[in-house]
């Protein structure tokens, strides 16, 4: 396992784009067959992505994340996309403490009636410009919460929102993929 | 023991104790129907006879059928296997009992919850602010746990009081509800006089969405996928907990070859968790390169749950008397082969964590939560275990954990770093008891089966990795579900991180917060 994080030491970055040496792909959780660890897939749309936010934000997109009502699990993958074998963090993305250093709002979880108010703030908190993305299917429309006498239903309802990450949880593949396909629409 | 060995053992500290009705539905569930006037003695009778906190206490609206409210309240023999529900009748008109905090503090969130939800108060109580339904957004006098709820009518707003710490230099500091880290939203009010902290309130429910209202109505099948989203990071522990009160209302007992690999999926929700939870504490003292040794570990399991089940958090994993996942033979070679190479990387990072005296310095004697505080507070699972309260559901209703010989891991110490001991020697068990229990698995042998409803009422347990997860589920005739109460581990445990903070630092609060690690979803249902 160290092998991954000396490499990333050593060399700055585990993988490369273009001709890429195995032997640099260090630590493979499961071994070769199964490999959709940080898979090369997850490298070639992540160096997309990094070229995408050069192009369209200068050099890096910040994003402020909030959880307004979520189970956890959106969450998990939240932080599983900034672990070392995706580090989200190489392609230029970077999740930031506070919603004024922030581009993007990421949205997880139906928005709950104690919510509503910190999500408002926490948006007009940003600085323009900016936009909002949502993930995870109850963020999308409520999903199983969506009958709930305790949530206002979806973030889109109270903001417009630019982007939403299916699934659930969208995994830290799905979360690259989104983006690139996004900021290359 | 039987429910007459429990009545005169009552008897002993209560000669006048009676029970309107006893019932045994279960081996492992006795009812007391009892009158209200004797509610709080003989609670607090059963709380030192069986030394139980109050495991759960809760209202079911049964005013249509009876023109009552039935409260119950549980406790566990830990000892002998045995859930003692303690059941009252509280009249419609009169919708109040007397209330047991004063004398039991374990039961006071939960009288909160029942004066919240349902508008039944608990007579004596000091504290009835609310914990879920935050006073600046839902309107006085709407209770939504009641059955005729329809819609939140007009009504007064107010605002949420904290308690106030006062004397010379005395100041407060509010965090949250958002905070800096990708994390659930909380509220945290210290109070500090210099750098210690003197007082620390912690307001929660921030999202709270509803769930036991949900439930209602609700197939048993179709109720199995909410408590899946309970709470994200023990949906399998959540399912099994449900899953377990269903077995029981319908009258099913699972197979051997379905409580192992429930065991075993239970076992890795376990050590995934416990992996990150130990990376974490690592990286709330800015020591991130074990964070990130454990991060890639937690990855590891999680693609292997995915490898398994297809799905990283275990969903769509356990069903109602069976599991849907089968352990074949290629799957069972694949868990023990990352089982052995996830043990090699574990032991690297757990030898940074030891033979670093920097940060061995950061937990040691930090986050102290003493055991006299812990049964106090009634504090479960791995909080209670690593202050020295050996309480194990795995121990007291063992089923296949018998056959392979579960270790309870406990520490006296009752600090971070005990908690990050008991977390390390719980991940290595967890690993030695899936490698055993994967040796009785036979993927040929499965129950199968048609499930039908039924009506009914009971108890579903688990131990997930951070303590009892409890069900109690109550269906109708149509075997649709009347009412579901959830009872977290972190609704028991989060007082204890109050405790456990002060004299600290509030630079050190992150890593006491993260030696627990709650679950916000899970408390704030």
């Amino acid at each position: 396992m160290f092998d991954i994080l000396k490499n990333r030491i050593i060399k700055g970055v585990v993988t490369r784009l273009k001709g890429m040496d195995s032997s640099l792909r260090a630590y493979d959780p499961l071994g070769s067959e199964t490999a959709h660890s940080g898979s090369q897939n997850d490298d070639i749309v992540g160096f997309e992505l990094k070229a995408l936010i050069h192009k369209r934000f200068g050099r890096s997109l910040h994003i402020r994340y909030i959880d307004t009502g979520s189970c956890g699990a959106c969450e998990s993958e939240v932080i599983a996309a900034n672990n070392p074998i995706y580090d989200l963090q190489r392609f230029g993305v970077n999740f930031v403490a506070s919603p004024r250093h922030a581009d993007a709002l990421l949205v997880i979880g139906p928005v709950t009636k104690n919510m509503a108010v910190a999500l408002r703030k926490t948006y007009d908190a940003m600085p323009e410009p900016k936009f909002v993305i949502t993930a995870g299917d109850c963020a999308f429309d409520g999903g199983i919460f969506k009958d709930s006498y305790y949530t206002e239903g979806a973030a889109k309802n109270l903001l417009s929102v630019a982007l939403h990450i299916k699934g659930c949880p969208p995994s830290p593949s799905d979360i690259i993929n989104s983006l690139v396909k996004f900021l290359s629409g | 023991m039987d429910s007459s060995g429990i009545i005169s053992e009552i008897k002993k500290s209560l000669p006048y104790f009676s029970a309107k009705t006893v019932a045994e539905v279960r081996p492992d569930e006795i009812y007391l129907h009892i009158t209200p006037e004797m509610f709080k003695d003989a609670c607090l009778a059963l709380h030192k006879m069986l030394s139980s906190p109050v495991m759960a206490l809760y209202a079911i609206d049964e005013r249509k059928a009876k023109h009552i409210y039935v409260v119950n309240c549980i406790f566990l023999d830990a000892s002998k296997g045995q859930w003692i529900i303690v059941s009252i009748d509280v009249p419609e008109k009169e919708p109040c009992f007397e209330s047991l905090s004063k004398d039991i503090h374990s039961a006071s969130l939960f009288e909160r919850e029942v004066w919240e939800m349902f508008g039944v108060e608990p007579k004596g109580h000091p504290d009835l602010r609310r914990l879920r339904l935050h006073d600046e957004v839902w309107p006085e006098g709407n209770y939504p746990l009641r059955k005729d709820f329809g819609k939140v009518e007009v009504g007064k707003l107010s605002e949420y009081k904290f308690n106030k710490v006062e004397g010379e230099g005395v100041f407060e500091v509010p965090v949250g509800p958002v905070h800096a880290g990708i994390i659930a939203p909380g509220h945290f009010r210290f109070s500090v006089a210099g750098e210690p902290i003197i007082n620390l309130e912690a307001r929660l429910g921030f999202i709270h969405r509803g769930i036991e209202k949900l439930f209602e109505g609700k197939s048993c099948l179709a109720a199995l996928r909410i408590a899946e989203r309970v709470c994200g990071n023990s949906g399998f522990a959540h399912s099994l907990a449900f899953a377990r009160a269903v077995e029981k209302i319908v009258g099913i007992t699972s197979s051997k070859q379905t409580e192992y690999p429930r065991a075993i999926f239970l076992e890795l929700e376990r050590m995934y968790n416990h992996i990150s939870d130990i990376g974490t504490m690592a990286m709330d003292v800015s020591f991130s390169f074990p964070a990130a040794g454990a991060s890639i570990i937690k990855e590891a399991i999680l693609q292997l749950n995915d490898e398994l089940t297809g799905s990283r958090y275990l969903r769509k994993v356990n069903d109602i008397g069976r599991v849907l996942t089968n352990l074949d033979d290629n799957k069972k070679d694949l868990l023990r082969g990352n089982i052995s190479k996830i043990m090699a990387d574990f032991k690297e990072v757990v030898k940074i964590l030891n033979s670093s005296v920097s940060f061995m310095d950061r937990v040691d004697g930090t986050g102290l939560l003493r055991k006299k505080t812990a049964e106090d507070l009634g504090v479960v699972g791995l909080g209670a275990r690593a202050s020295g309260i050996a309480v194990d559901l795995r121990k007291s209703f063992p089923g296949v954990y018998q056959e392979v010989n579960l270790r309870i891991v406990k520490d006296e110490k009752g600090d971070a770093l005990a908690r990050l001991k008991v977390r390390v020697s719980e991940f290595e068990e967890s690993a030695r008891l899936i490698l055993e229990l994967l040796d009785k698995v036979d993927s040929s042998e499965r129950d199968d089966f048609e499930f039908k409803g039924k009506a009914g009422e009971a108890i579903g347990y688990a131990e997930g990795w951070r303590g009892a997860v409890l069900y109690m589920v109550k269906t109708d005739s149509t075997g649709l579900i009347e009412r579901c109460k959830i009872v977290d581990p972190s609704f028991h445990n989060w007082p204890a991180l109050t405790y456990a903070v002060l004299d600290n630092i509030i630079p050190d609060f992150p890593l006491c917060n993260k030696s627990f690690n709650l679950s916000y979803p899970g408390n704030d249902l």
